[in-house]
């Protein structure tokens, strides 16, 4: 006997994110789930726009293991909480419904998830963010959209960091920037260096600009 | 990996759904953009399934491609690496296909034939 149910796998994940989402609208925290590649300049990207906001911020920093990175953003004076996934490749809503118990966030305008540096992943699991932002950098070539267009087609917004070794690579921006348009029409993009400094004020008067609650 | 944590999800519903009855075939329709691959999937349900109601049930991949309608023509096209639309050559287009991940069917033993 033939039994149709038609039912999303991820629907428990997504009820969860949207639990989430309420409960952030609630305190009117703006949150932005940050997906990348390792290396590719997540925890760097956080500390130089945190720098640039005049608002509280909070950060929920997913690793497979460590805590090296909550502990730059805790030497900023950032209150932190650190998830690790264990060899979890992503980070879920129930994760993230986890580490928003432990954070104090009266008051807090934006939340930044760290999620695991991976490209593949995090595209299919809902956290209950507002936005999401997928960093790449220059090293890693112009062809990640074409390879992992899961993801680039579901941001709101790519930031290409390290622009700074543009002089060195053989990075065609065009090429790039034609693999996110091709899946994703309306994400913005940033070309930005951590090292630099260069591109970053742009990108924080978008992020500004999309936060309802500042 | 991530793999375990999404068969968990459909063995539970499939638990479910099923109701305590043997089950023979569950069918799932994955898209080409999300992350995840059948052969993961099959070694986690046959992992985990021991002894229960659902093991041995054969899981039936109904993989979709990834479907765009041109921005330009309008044009439904299933994309090559370029996104080039073959009708009017324009790059890209709107995602109609290929986000989708779920459970479509299962088929479970007739009550009035259990062995």
């Amino acid at each position: 006997m033939k039994i149709e149910i038609v039912k999303n796998i991820l629907d428990a994940n997504d009820q969860v994110a949207s639990l989430n989402r309420e409960f952030l609208d609630t305190l009117k925290v703006f949150t932005i789930n940050i997906m990348s590649s390792p290396g590719a300049g997540k925890t760097s990207l956080i500390l130089e726009t945190v720098r640039r906001l005049d608002s509280l911020v909070a950060v929920i920093e997913g690793d497979v293991a460590s805590s090296i990175d909550s502990e730059k953003m805790a030497d900023s004076g950032i209150p932190v909480v650190q998830i690790n996934t264990g060899g979890n490749c992503h980070l879920d809503a129930s994760m993230v419904r986890e580490a928003i118990k432990k954070l104090s966030l009266n008051g807090i305008r934006y939340l930044f998830i760290e999620n695991v540096g991976n490209l593949i992943c995090p595209a299919s699991f809902d956290l209950g963010e507002h936005i999401r932002v997928a960093i790449s950098s220059v090293p890693e070539g112009d062809d990640k959209p074409y390879k992992y267009p899961g993801l680039f087609s579901m941001v709101d917004a790519v930031i290409l960091n390290k622009m700074d070794l543009m002089p060195y690579i053989d990075f065609d921006y065009e090429r790039f920037r034609n693999g996110i348009t091709a899946v994703n029409k309306k994400a913005k993009i940033f070309q930005i260096s951590c090292k630099t400094t260069e591109g970053i004020d742009a990108w924080v008067e978008w992020l500004k600009s999309e936060n309802p609650y500042r | 990996m991530h793999e375990l944590a999404v068969t968990e999800d459909i063995i539970r519903i499939v638990t479910e759904a099923s109701k305590g009855k043997k089950v023979k075939a569950i069918e799932l329709v994955i898209g080409d953009l999300s992350s995840f691959l059948d052969e993961s999937i099959q070694f986690y349900f046959d992992l985990l399934t021991k002894s229960t109601p659902l093991e041995g049930a054969s899981l039936i991949f109904k993989r979709v491609s990834v479907k765009l309608r041109c921005y330009n023509c309008q044009k439904e096209f299933i994309p090559d690496e370029t996104y080039i639309c073959p009708y009017c050559k324009n790059i890209g287009g709107d995602i109609i296909e290929g986000r989708e991940f779920y459970i479509e069917s299962i088929e479970v033993e007739d009550e009035d034939r259990d062995s």
